[in-house]
């Protein structure tokens, strides 16, 4: 035991929080896209309401990590930790906001045509939600390799991007009076896309708290 | 201001082992903090930079300590020059029981300065050099031990740069002070490193790493890290080092 355990316990309550919040954005995509592909509105429904609580676990956060700031005037590794967790809260945030988007295109969609095109999207939501997981993972088990290889993961959704609009390019091409569905499938697809940006860039957070670097610049 | 180089530095107190081979390059014009434990070596090894050990019984001491390329501890070494050289503050305000003028003119006497009009004007560059000037220029004849801990503390701060010092060593110069007068003293010493080379012994972690460009982390005799203060506090090298800054030392 060291010399801090109630501070060392407020950390390991910080880790639990952060997996929790990593947790419900991962379900918010997951369950969007199993909207899409059910056909099932009051899913889509559910994932914008949840969209609160994720912007509730950021503010519960946010305090939480301030209060250590103000408290326990952390240093080194303490110090990379809070502030990491600090910096990968908005952009969990943000992907919590991206599904509850999708969800609430989905929400208005007028025909079942979407689910027949977006082929590629399903695949893109599975890949993107475990990139969102195993980012926050790899914070809390301060794996840098973990970390390393989500950031590489993201070519796969930026394929499988490139596929869905070369797709709905020639969908466009052939059937020009589905252009309404493909641009709503268009939108999924970046909404996709920027969510695995955003795992990146929690893991390069993640690679600033074990290493002190940010994007191979010194922060400190 | 002079720059320190401190080279394989050994130090008993009989048959304790005090400073383990400490070597490290003490800049000019910085504040460099040491910091550790109690009883890890870093007032001894303050100490040696003015060769106040010298006093101590069965003290043995082996190594060098160059200043300006002059090795402290050459036979040669006056060492009430060498302490004209290097001033010291202490953890305890000491003024002596005269009058503040007369505190701060003690030095400049003692090293043969006697007009009075040159004295006035060291005691008052001295005292304006240490934020001290405005709070006591009414009353420079009135007994020091009337000012505050913190004015106190201040009053060493000037009387030790009466003799125009070129390094200033402090042992941990503000833990006996409120907070108010230790950021007047931090404050000090940010203006007093454009002149001087400062050195300082601190228990308190966050000022280390308020005022200081460079910390050394001692553990039982052995200087274990030393480097930019800001790389000590965001990413030490060594866990012994990041357990102790952190508070998860023992």
């Amino acid at each position: 035991m060291g010399a801090r355990p109630s501070f060392d316990s407020e950390l390991e309550t910080l880790n639990i929080e952060l997996i929790r919040m990593a947790g419900l954005a991962e379900q918010a995509i997951r369950n969007s896209i199993a909207a899409l592909t059910n056909r099932d509105k009051a899913m889509a429904v559910n994932v914008a309401e949840h969209d609160r609580e994720i912007d509730e676990m950021e503010k519960t956060i946010e305090t939480r990590c301030l209060k250590l700031l103000l408290r326990q005037q952390p240093v080194a590794r303490d110090l990379r930790q809070i502030s990491t967790a600090l910096k990968m809260i908005t952009d969990i945030e943000r992907i919590g906001d991206q599904a509850a988007d999708i969800a609430e295109i989905l929400m208005n969609l007028k025909n079942d045509e979407p689910a027949k095109i977006a082929r590629h999207i399903p695949e893109m939501a599975r890949v993107a939600s475990e990139m969102v997981y195993d980012s926050v993972t790899a914070f809390t088990n301060n794996d840098l390799e973990a970390a390393k290889a989500v950031i590489a993961r993201d070519d796969v959704v930026d394929d499988l991007f490139c596929k869905v609009r070369s797709d709905l390019v020639e969908l466009i091409g052939t059937t020009p009076n589905k252009i309404d569905e493909a641009i709503d499938v268009m939108m999924i697809a970046k909404y996709l896309e920027r969510i695995g940006d955003h795992a990146v860039n929690i893991c390069e957070w993640v690679e600033f708290y074990e290493t002190g670097e940010y994007k191979n610049t010194k922060l400190l | 201001m002079s720059s320190i180089s401190v080279k394989n530095l050994e130090l008993y107190y009989g048959d304790n082992h005090a400073l383990k081979s400490v070597s490290i390059e003490i800049e000019e014009n910085k504040i460099t903090a040491l910091i550790g434990p109690s009883g890890c070596g870093k007032s001894t090894f303050l100490k040696t930079l003015n060769r106040m050990n010298d006093l101590v019984d069965g003290v043995k001491i082996t190594g060098e300590v160059l200043i300006d390329g002059e090795n402290l501890y050459d036979k040669r070494v006056d060492v009430t020059l060498l302490r004209k050289k290097i001033g010291m503050v202490f953890q305890k305000p000491n003024p002596f029981p005269m009058s503040i003028y007369d505190n701060v003119a003690y030095g400049p006497r003692i090293h043969g300065i006697k007009s009075k009009r040159q004295l006035d004007e060291i005691v008052k560059n001295s005292l304006i050099g240490a934020a001290l000037y405005d709070e006591v220029k009414d009353r420079l004849h009135k007994s020091a031990l009337s000012l505050s801990g913190g004015q106190q503390q201040r009053l060493c701060i000037a009387r030790a740069m009466a003799v125009e010092p070129q390094v200033i060593l402090m042992d941990e110069p503000t833990s006996a002070l409120d907070p108010i007068s230790t950021m007047k003293i931090e404050e000090l010493m940010l203006t007093l490193k454009e002149k001087y080379t400062i050195v300082i012994v601190t228990h308190n972690m966050q000022q280390a790493a308020r005022i200081s460009d460079y910390t050394a982390f001692f553990l039982v005799g052995e200087m274990v890290e030393f480097g930019e203060t800001e790389a000590i506090f965001s990413l030490p090298k060594d866990k012994r080092t990041e357990d102790y800054i952190t508070g998860r030392f023992g």
